[in-house]
Formats: C-alpha cells, structure tokens, sequence
C-alpha cells in the first residue's frame, strides 16, 4: 500500500460520467482509500504511467478508449499488468462480463455498484496484489533481477534449455576454522558482507548467483538471458572480487582480525538452464559438465595455490586479452581427456 | 402511471451511504451532466450516429439507476438495447417520452435535494 492507515490504498476510478466518478470516489473515500479519477481510457493509461496506483476501478464504457482498449493494452504491459482491476460497468448481458474476465479483469461489479460488494471485492483484490507483490519482493531478494525478469516474462516452467554460458564457482578458504574461533554472530556478520560485495560485483557484470552455499556461491553469466562476452563478464567478476577482498582485508587487519582469501574457477561452455525443484520449491540452475568442471576449477585452486583458475575454453574466448599462467593439463572425474588449466594473472588490463 | 418518479428506498440509501451533502452535489452534477446527456442523445439521432447513441443512453440510464429514477432508467436502457432504429421508426418519440421523463425526474430531484 502506498499511503493511508491499514487497509488504505491509493485508487484510479475511470468513468466518463461525471455522476458515476463523483459517486465511486465518494464510496472508497469513505472507505479511507486516496483517490484519483481519469474520465477516460486514454487520460487513465497516461496517469498510470506517471503514478503509482495500489487497484483500477474501470468503466467499459467510454469514449477515446473504451474500457476493453484499456485492459488490452494492461495486460500486454509488463509494469502494470500486475494492477488488480475491478471493471464498474452497467453493461448489458453476461459476455462482456466474460470478455472483462478473459482480458485479465479480477472482478466485476454492476452499477449502480453496492458499496458493501464493493468493499468486500476491492479487499480481497488489494489483499491478492499485497500477497503477489510480497512474492515478487521475496523473489528478487532471493533469485536476481535477471531470473525474477525471466519469470515475470515466460512464467515457470520446469524443464531447461541448452545455453552456452561461462559458470563461477568461489569460496572462501579456510572459513570452517575461522567460524570456529568466532561467535555466531560474527560469522554470520561477515558472511552477510562477504555476499553484499560478492553479489555486487557478480551483477554489475550481468552475472547471476544461482547457488549460496555456506562460504560458497556459484554464479552463472549468459543465462537466462544471453550475454555476447558471457567469459569477459566472468574473468573481469573474478578479479573485480579479488580486488574487493584486498579492500575489505586492508579493513579487518587493521581490526586486528586475519585476512580471508577467496578461491574461484571458471568453465565455459554448453550447459542446461532452467528451473529444478518441486512446486513448492525451485531455483534456477545449471547442470553439465562445464558446471562440474568449473567446481573442480574452484577446488584445485587450494591445489595449484594460486587465486582463479580458468579452463581452456574460457581462455580460448578471451585470446589474447587475458594474462594467463599455463598449469598443464589436469585430470577431470567425468571427462574423458585432461583438461588445459590456466591461472589468470591478478594485476592486469582486461 | 404507478411507478413513482424516484423510488425513495434507492434515493435514501444512496444518502446514507454517500452522506447528505454529497447527495446534494450529486444531484446537482446530474442536473447539469442530464441535459447535455439528452442534447448528445438527439444530435447523434440526427446524424444517425450509433455509438454516440448507445453511449448517451448508456450514460442516462446508469445515472438514472443511481438515482432510483426507475423509468427514465428503463427507457434510457431500452435506447440503449435498441438503438437508432426504432427511434427512427417512431419519427423520434421515444426521445420526446425521454425528455418528458426527464422533466420529471429533474423536478422531483430538485424538490428532494431542497428538503
């Protein structure tokens, strides 16, 4: 709700009749709603668009552009398809009900309209967008502008696609043993900045973090939404993280504390989007071998003792703009041939 | 005629609910909105303008209906369903009946409004 006490909303009532729109407006003020009013289909779009409105109260009939235009052209629109309307019309027989329903109305009410009905339609229509908007908040709190786009446009569905992306694993070492030594709260604390200034250079890159995982995060860049420098994005992510960390260990060391040092492995190459999990409870993931190798990467950071280590394909896509240091080839569980490792230098121009 | 002019049940819950004064002022957009509804009404029987019409009729007959103003509602919606042919068939009577419920409505409106 935007404004008001509990239960308050701010209204759009669009009548082109004087009569009806002084009357509409009267009953929800009483109601303690903040209304605006709009004598047309037309000047109603164009208020829209400038302010923000909880629930639209529509008329059908109207000149300019009717009330059926209005909710034609609502529901083709990706930031206020989600307004709940409630069509007041005194239209005769049961198919422009219909129709209004068809077009994504959420109720219908008759004219004169009976203010108890309305009351009672209007709070179980601004209770439904409290509840859709709570769920949209959760999920960009949990899954990313990106994938929370990529519901809102395609909705979900189960069942991946094959995408061609570059996969990131990271974690921070020894961080079992630090959480020892320190109280709870205190490792919850640095985990909760650890991650802010993870999570902001993954996404200034256009990268997604599809997996958290105690230390361990796993980001994805080129899906779901592809990405022409998906291995570029990912390399110059990794080092702008080793940078940030620099920063925040300048910060702890001087608090007397040790500093934390960060692995990370990169792999590019085919892998397979899509959402995973029940109805209940679902994320967006990547599967594949890229994804496996990309976690091994990770793994023999701690091995080869060096920060990021990349696979031959990621190498091969950046060529030449990338300072790498060749590792050789190392055995990968599940792949058939060694494959080519690679450390990237830490101070370079990419 | 038995149908009164304004059904009193209809007029006294519309002040109940939308208090006194409001009512007041709702009254008196109607009976400045009413005239150019029927004014509309007959220039788009003029020019045989259909949507205009049921629009028009459309339009009276919900502000009718607010009102308690049964009849014209009635007429109003019979304008509206039926558009301009009977109209055209009856020579534009049925505007005339119209207007002459009008008349009523608008006077006993008035008379409520003052009380």
């Amino acid at each position: 709700m935007h404004e008001g006490g509990h239960g308050a909303a701010r209204l759009l009532v669009v009548d082109d009749n004087k009569v009806n729109r002084l009357l509409l407006a009267r009953s929800l003020e009483l109601q303690g709603h903040s209304v605006a009013s709009a004598e047309n289909g037309r000047i109603a779009l164009e208020t829209l668009r400038r302010e923000n409105f909880d629930a639209l109260l529509l008329d059908m009939e109207m000149p300019e552009m009717d009330g059926f235009q209005v909710l034609e052209v609502l529901v083709a629109d990706l930031q206020l398809r989600d307004l709940p309307v409630i069509v007041t019309s005194s239209l005769e027989g049961i198919e422009s009900v219909v129709r209004c329903i068809e077009l994504g109305a959420e109720d219908y009410l008759s004219k004169p309209v009976n203010p108890v009905l309305l009351k009672a339609r209007l709070g179980a229509s601004l209770e439904k967008k409290r509840l859709r908007d709570q769920q949209r908040d959760w999920m960009r709190r949990f899954a990313t502008r990106e994938v929370a786009q990529d519901l809102q446009e395609s909705g979900f569905s189960f069942g991946g696609k094959r995408v061609h992306a570059a996969v990131m694993f990271s974690d921070i070492r020894g961080f079992t043993a630090l959480a020892e030594t320190q109280p709870p709260e205190e490792t919850i604390e640095l985990l909760n900045t650890y991650y802010t200034l993870m999570f902001d250079a993954i996404g200034s890159h256009g990268g997604i973090v599809t997996l958290m995982a105690g230390d361990g995060l796993m980001a994805v860049f080129g899906a779901p939404l592809p990405q022409p420098d998906a291995c570029g994005s990912a390399v110059r992510t990794a080092l702008e993280m080793i940078e940030t960390m620099n920063l925040f260990n300048v910060d702890r060391v001087a608090a007397s504390k040790p500093p934390l040092k960060i692995g990370i492995g990169i792999a590019s190459g085919e892998m397979v989007a899509g959402y995973a999990g029940t109805n209940e409870r679902a994320t967006y993931t990547c599967i594949g071998d890229t994804v496996n190798l990309a976690s091994r990467l990770e793994a023999h950071t701690k091995v080869a003792q060096r920060t990021i280590l990349i696979d031959g394909a990621t190498r091969a896509a950046l060529s030449d703009r990338v300072e790498v240091e060749s590792l050789g080839a190392l055995e990968i569980r599940g792949k058939a041939t060694p494959v080519h490792v690679y450390s990237v230098a830490l101070v370079q121009k990419l | 005629m038995t149908e009164p002019t304004i059904d009193r049940a209809t007029y006294d819950a519309l002040k109940d609910t939308a208090g006194a004064d409001f009512v007041v002022e709702l009254v008196d957009t109607f009976l400045v909105e009413a005239p150019r509804l029927m004014d509309a009404l007959r220039t788009a029987y003029d020019k045989r303008d259909a949507d205009v019409f049921r629009r028009s009729a459309h339009s009276l007959k919900s502000n009718g209906n607010t009102f308690g103003a049964r009849t014209l509602g009635a007429l109003a919606k019979d304008l509206e369903l039926g558009g301009l042919a009977p109209v055209v068939k009856g020579d534009g009577e049925p505007l005339d009946v119209l207007a002459q419920e009008y008349a009523r409505v608008a006077a006993a409106l008035t008379e409520l409004r003052n009380a």
